[in-house]
């Protein structure tokens, strides 16, 4: 990454640059016309691939999932291999909160929301110290820790049989769940968009831009007075909750919760989907959750066990080649919003408040 | 009680060995090997099939064991790991990840997914008694043969750390390649015998630890989160504080899961957070550096 590229120029920056640049931080946020025939195609495959329904709804909710690591991973540079913490404890708060007390999906959502937040908010606290071996630890152990607390509390989440007979009431009052899984589609996509449009506004913003400031160098956001550990503590928070509301789509759309949702597996492939989309890029998670799920239907069609084998290869192939390099060569695929190009920004924002203090 | 905590110890001086190597890479070498197990698993394999197909005796296996790891260790370092040394610390845990992965797949296509069990030698099978009854110790002797080992191993690393030119040439290399490699030190070569010793003992971990630890493809899954525990916890900047911290591991471990087998890991993993929000650079590292 170019980071410190810009850094050594002038610090003085004249009216006529400060236009420019609010010109050029607004044309980012704009809503581009890719991307609404993305969401249109993306509403659309319910109707044009019906017998894909369940796939498709699991696309959304990874998509939405990878959307939280990105927050996180990408955008605040923190590497976290246990956000199926989050995850999981949204798949069990929804499949027990409408098993004991409301079934409405939606509520039961916000529920998730909250509750996996709150978890969040407990962690953020630790991930503010210590190296990346440290936090890496500290979040797959907050994941272990609850993968453990479930199996143990078997009289209340089903153990290692999970949780079943989970009944979801209809959405709005209006849209049953069906067998065929196409509500459950149209429910996991819009809740993606939803939350997706949230996000894009969050990271658009100037608290955005200051998570883009942390991660590049944490140092010199410090000295130029940006609230580090307080922006880091509210990402990681959103990320959590996000996480969980994924979770509890899971939950709802498919009526069960198990034990592998905690599971280490389902992080790592999480950070792997993400990095093969592109991390630190909205798009990026999205992309990389069809990906690796298409590519994990067809490849596990041919040899079922050995999944892992190529997930591998590809892993160390990409890491090898390098995955700006491999970026690079894909530039087309970027229209949507690239990140190259908000990070010369955030480094433009850097050297602005250099030159005004 | 003192059986448990006899246990506990050959346990612990185990998950010594089988990290020690993970310590120098990611302590002294900084780089983050989450692929660490499948050096293990692959010295814990060897030794199944040398004893299985070749009858070759147990304690000829370890060396054997420890060949074949280091061997591998070697050629991946100078492939695939030397080129990663400066890259961001996501990239290590992504290709690394990707081999662990990838040694699951193989290991459970070469070998079958079931769990490898080895026949000890009948001397190693026997166990002593000694004390009276609160305060009996009983110890196998093949636990026995662990502790022994392992004692002589940590001895032997640290004095070649501390007392050798060779030890002084890898904390050259470490502090400043640069430097060290203007003084006339190959660090290249430095860092290629120190990764392949670090999994070659991985190897030789896994080949003792092959009757208690059950090897099977998803061993470098199963047992990585506990080999990150010991360094982490323990601190990088010493072998005393991976030693120490192992030990703690084991007996925490092994008397957790006899005294209260239901919290199991519950009380391990929560004991770590603790230790690290506590000491983010472990237990037992004295400076700040990080």
């Amino acid at each position: 990454m170019n980071s410190n590229s810009n850094s050594t120029k002038s610090s003085k920056v004249s009216s006529h640059d400060l236009n420019a640049m609010r010109e050029s931080l607004r044309s980012i946020s704009k809503f581009k016309p890719l991307e609404l025939i993305f969401w249109v195609i993306a509403f659309a495959t319910p109707l044009i691939l019906p017998s894909h329904d369940m796939m498709i709804s699991e696309i959304a909710i990874t998509a939405l999932f990878a959307l939280s690591l990105d927050l996180v991973l990408g955008y605040s540079g923190i590497v976290s291999l246990g956000h199926a913490a989050f995850f999981g404890l949204g798949v069990y708060t929804a499949a027990l909160f409408a098993k004991f007390f409301i079934p409405d999906p939606l509520i039961g959502l916000l529920v998730c929301g909250v509750f996996a937040g709150t978890l969040g908010w407990i962690c953020s606290f630790t991930i503010l110290r210590g190296s990346d071996l440290t936090r890496l630890m500290v979040t797959l152990g907050v994941a272990l820790i609850l993968l453990e607390l479930a199996n143990q509390i078997d009289w209340l989440t089903g153990g290692s049989d999970g949780l079943q007979g989970v009944i979801i009431g209809p959405v709005l009052g209006q849209f049953e769940f069906d067998l065929a899984g196409q509500t459950a589609a149209w429910y996991s996509i819009s809740i993606s968009l939803l939350v997706f449009l949230i996000v894009r506004v969050l990271v658009n913003s100037p608290w955005g831009f200051t998570l883009r400031v942390i991660r590049d160098n944490r140092l010199r956001a410090m000295a130029i007075g940006v609230p580090v550990s307080r922006v880091l503590i509210s990402v990681y928070t959103i990320a959590a909750s996000i996480a969980g509301v994924a979770g509890g789509v899971l939950a709802q759309t498919t009526g069960f919760a198990s034990l592998d949702v905690f599971a280490f597996d389902r992080s790592a492939d999480l950070m792997l989907m993400l990095v093969i989309g592109g991390v630190g890029w909205l798009y990026g998670g999205i992309a990389g959750a069809i990906i690796f799920k298409i590519l994990q239907s067809e490849l596990s069609a041919v040899t079922p066990q050995y999944w892992m084998f190529w997930i591998g290869l590809l892993l160390i192939i990409l890491v090898q080649v390098g995955r700006d390099r491999i970026r690079g060569w894909l530039t087309p695929t970027r229209l949507l919003g690239a990140s190259s190009r908000s990070e010369i920004h955030t480094n433009k924002i850097a050297n602005l408040k250099e030159g005004d203090s | 009680m003192l059986t448990i905590l006899f246990d506990g110890v050959a346990y612990g001086m185990l998950l010594f060995v089988l990290a020690v190597g993970l310590a120098v890479t990611l302590g002294l070498m900084n780089f983050i090997n989450l692929a660490h197990g499948a050096f293990a698993m692959l010295g814990g394999y060897c030794t199944v099939l040398l004893m299985q197909h070749f009858d070759v005796p147990f304690l000829l296996c370890l060396p054997l064991a420890f060949l074949v790891s280091a061997v591998l260790g070697a050629l991946l370092e100078r492939t695939l790991y030397r080129p990663l040394y400066n890259r961001p610390h996501l990239d290590q845990v992504l290709f690394s990840i990707g081999l662990a992965f990838m040694s699951v797949a193989g290991a459970d296509y070469v070998m079958g997914s079931g769990q490898q069990n080895i026949q000890l030698p009948l001397w190693l099978k026997g166990r002593t008694e000694i004390g009276e009854d609160p305060w009996t110790l009983g110890m196998g002797h093949y636990r026995l043969l662990i502790i022994l080992i392992c004692a002589l191993l940590t001895i032997v690393l640290q004095s070649v750390l501390t007392k050798t030119r060779f030890g002084s040439q890898l904390r050259a290399s470490v502090d400043d390649p640069v430097v060290a490699s203007g003084l006339g030190i190959n660090v290249n070569k430095v860092f290629l015998l120190t990764f392949a010793v670090g999994s070659g003992l991985a190897g030789l971990g896994g080949a003792l630890g092959a009757e208690v630890l059950s090897i099977d493809p998803i061993f470098p899954l199963k047992y990585m989160i506990y080999f990150l525990i010991v360094v982490s916890v323990g601190g990088t900047s010493s072998i005393t504080g991976p030693l120490l911290a192992a030990l703690l591991l084991g007996i925490a471990d092994v008397a957790g899961k006899y005294y209260v087998p239901k919290l199991g890991g519950f009380i391990v993993y929560s004991l770590m957070i603790v230790i690290l929000l506590w000491r983010p650079q472990g237990l037992f590292s004295r400076g700040g550096k990080s």
